[in-house]
């Protein structure tokens, strides 16, 4: 229903179909800071039916809403068959900076919320962006790359990694909404859309709509930059392009596992470079490997939208070199790509059903040549995802690997931006990970038992790791004297003091009668295995978990000077667009 | 002398019977050739087998309920339910189990033996959704 028909009418008497119990809630939330320009949806939920609308009044800045002519207002009497009413405005936008008071009115009770509008200089500093993602990347993982890459030797590392070298620095907070604890769509939404969200969310605040999508929505990075600029974007990843992080870029709605409405609204949208895994959602479901739960080809889609469209290395490189192209698909398995230590050292978990999944590096290298044929500039997203899908499961050795390829691709990005000084490079955790180095571990050590051989003060000593090659990786993982690595949450499992060569840890597995995660008895026999009892929820505690620990963050280049102190993650979305002047 | 020819005929016939009612074994690895990304094909064997009873060797992944006629067969033992988890997706090499009669689930680590009538390709469960490209009709499982 149509709230200016609902309300054409002005003397309309008030009626609640109950007495209302609580005051409305309303989105976006109080203290948002919201681009100059940039569009969202208003949504006031009012704890009660409204049957005659009189007596409501939504106001902003003491204009009634309606009057605005901003946005399309929608009056939902009875919300998802509910005795509830809500007021939607879609797609409003404001453009003169400042702070902004909404006040709804159902007759009874009043709410009001204050948002700060915030322009941006008119003239860009940056061409491009480049926000480099290490998922869940902590101190430790950070730390551990550098001493496996860069080597130690009495106490002062041979050389740095190309993030140290980056000039701004800031600690990030990550918490969401609803929770101190944040997960990877939520921050990430933060990075892309400016505003905080719940668990889950990508591109919504989280109302009481019943059905994900139905949630008041904010403009994307990437819409914004497709609306309002002529530059391209990129989106590329190792994990799945429908998985979180990436999907952050295009995506409204309140459940990342709705991949299938992802990969679709990522069409919608049309990144011009789109790198990554997650082939399984492109496939109508008749194809074997398919995961979709319908017949939409997103290949035949893009391949008929002009992508060149690349499933190996070798394809995307090629795909790249071609002068002739400015977008490019590369989907490079069907769902998340293979770690660096798998891929290049290992050959463990799927690297040999996909032997030709591209190097990170490859894949930002490609993604640069194809977008900097733009002339008006690009704004790129990077994600190293698997640094949080192997800490999950406590297989510190494989994210640190990955940590070390993320200082790589990093690397590609600074020979790029080198001198031209039109380039923000900015490179970040989303959240994360309970993880310490507190030592080494020794097998020539005497000791009963595999803790009896753990190093630490003076008996640590370094790790025997060999020289780094010459893409900074140790070739041997499992060495004599190895970094003694610990989580600090966990769920029961058994701690083996080692690399796992085989395949990914896999600490815990569901009891299927308590229903509480207890240790996979894989890794009972593993030689000094020791079991650990876990320190999480025995019922939901399946993997280690997010922790609410700053994030660090670091820039380099024009409009990077303002990454420093302490900042909201919601912030360095407004860095991205004070940079590109996106709020002009 | 008749009566060990009976006995003879019996135990020939005994295994013959055995020969025919013993389902075909059938591994993870021999569901699927990647050619490539966008070239995932089943194998020769796995559309030989469609409709025929097979044997698989695996483990229950986390079911829904403490007690159902449904669960996923998986290559490894499952860390995650995937039913319970926003985050967690399946693994593209899963067998969708449909029991004969209703079971107790067993513990995800310990493998099982399921026995079945092999289904091939993509159907969607009216009931819970789930997507599947291969399931096990009428199937039974034991303990290894």
């Amino acid at each position: 229903m149509n709230f200016r028909l609902l309300c054409g009418a002005a003397a309309l008497a008030l009626g609640m179909a109950a007495a209302p119990v609580a005051a409305q809630t309303i989105y976006p939330i109080d203290r948002a800071s919201i681009l100059a320009g940039s569009k969202f949806d208003l949504k006031v939920e009012f704890p009660a039916m409204i049957i005659n609308a009189v007596g409501m009044r939504v106001t902003l800045n003491g204009q009634d809403i309606l009057q605005t002519g901003n946005g399309n207002p929608t009056f939902i009497q009875a919300e998802d068959g509910k005795l509830v009413s809500s007021l939607v405005v879609r797609d409003m936008s404001l453009s003169t900076p400042g702070t902004y008071t909404l006040q709804a009115s159902d007759g009874t009770n009043t709410k009001s919320v204050t948002w700060d509008v915030y322009a941006t200089p008119a003239n860009p500093v940056a061409k491009n962006v480049i926000l480099f993602i290490g998922d869940g990347m902590s101190v430790a993982h950070v730390t551990a790359a550098r001493i496996l890459s860069r080597q130690v030797v009495e106490g002062k590392y041979k050389s740095k990694l190309t993030i140290d070298s980056f000039p701004q620095m800031a600690t990030i907070g990550t918490s969401g909404v609803d929770s101190v604890i944040t997960d990877s769509a939520n921050s990430a939404h933060a990075y892309t859309t400016g505003h905080k969200s719940t668990t889950n969310a990508l591109g919504v605040y989280v109302s009481r709509a019943a059905v994900n999508t139905a949630h008041p929505r904010v403009e994307t990075l990437a819409e914004i930059v497709k609306r309002k600029t002529s530059k391209s974007v990129g989106v590329v990843t190792n994990t799945e392009i429908e998985d979180a992080t990436p999907a952050s870029m295009t995506s409204h709605t309140r459940s990342r596992s709705d991949y299938d409405i992802i990969v679709e609204q990522q069409y919608n949208v049309r990144p011009d470079v789109i790198l990554g895994g997650g082939a399984a959602n492109f496939l109508p479901k008749s194809a074997p490997g398919s995961r979709r739960a319908d017949d939409q080809d997103f290949i035949a889609k893009y391949r008929a939208a002009g992508y060149p469209v690349a499933t190996t290395v070798g394809e995307m490189q090629a795909a790249a070199a071609n002068a002739g192209n400015t977008k490019l698909l590369g989907l490079f398995h069907l769902s998340n790509m293979d770690g660096v230590l798998d891929r290049k050292f290992l050959k463990a978990n799927t690297v040999k059903t996909y032997p030709q999944q591209p190097d990170l590096t490859e894949q930002v290298k490609a993604a640069i040549d194809v977008l900097s044929r733009n002339p008006n500039g690009f704004v790129l997203m990077v994600e190293s995802g698997l640094i949080d899908k192997f800490s999950h499961p406590l297989d510190w050795e494989r994210a640190v690997y990955d940590t070390i390829m993320l200082d790589n691709a990093v690397k590609v990005a600074v020979d790029y931006a080198g001198n031209r000084n039109d380039t923000l490079i900015m490179v970040m955790p989303d959240h994360t990970h309970g993880i310490n180095i507190v030592g080494t571990v020794d097998d020539a050590r005497t000791g009963e038992q595999m803790r009896d051989k753990i190093g630490v003060y003076q008996d640590a000593g370094y790790p025997n790791y060999p020289a780094p090659n010459a893409e900074n990786y140790p070739e041997k993982v499992d060495v004599t004297k190895r970094l003694a690595v610990f989580f600090n949450n966990f769920p029961d499992h058994y701690e083996t003091f080692r690399p796992k060569l085989d395949a990914t840890f896999n600490p815990a597995v569901q009891d299927p009668v308590s229903k509480f995660y207890v240790a996979n008895q894989k890794y009972k026999d593993v030689p000094g295995a020791m079991l650990r009892t876990g320190n999480l929820p025995r019922a939901t505690g399946s993997t280690g978990v997010h922790t609410a620990d700053d994030g660090i963050a670091r820039g380099f280049g024009p409009g990077s000077d303002q990454l420093k102190g302490f900042v909201e993650n919601t912030e360095i979305f407004r860095i991205m667009a004070t940079a590109l002047a996106l709020g002009r | 002398m008749g009566a060990r020819v009976a006995q003879v005929a019996a135990l020939l016939l005994a295994l013959t019977v055995t020969a025919q009612a013993l389902p075909a074994p059938l591994g993870f690895s021999e569901l699927y050739v990647v050619q490539g990304v966008l070239d995932v094909r089943f194998t020769d064997k796995v559309r030989k087998l469609d409709g025929e009873t097979v044997r698989v060797k695996g483990f229950m992944a986390p079911p829904l309920k403490a007690e159902s006629d449904f669960f996923v067969l998986s290559k490894e033992p499952m860390m995650v339910c995937p039913f319970c988890s926003s985050a967690a997706s399946w693994p593209l090499d899963i067998i969708v189990v449909h029991l004969d009669a209703r079971a107790e689930p067993v513990d995800p680590a310990t493998p099982i033996m399921v026995e079945g009538r092999l289904e091939v390709g993509h159907w969607v469960d009216p009931k819970t959704g789930f997507v599947s490209q291969l399931r096990l009709r009428g199937a039974k499982f034991r303990e290894l």
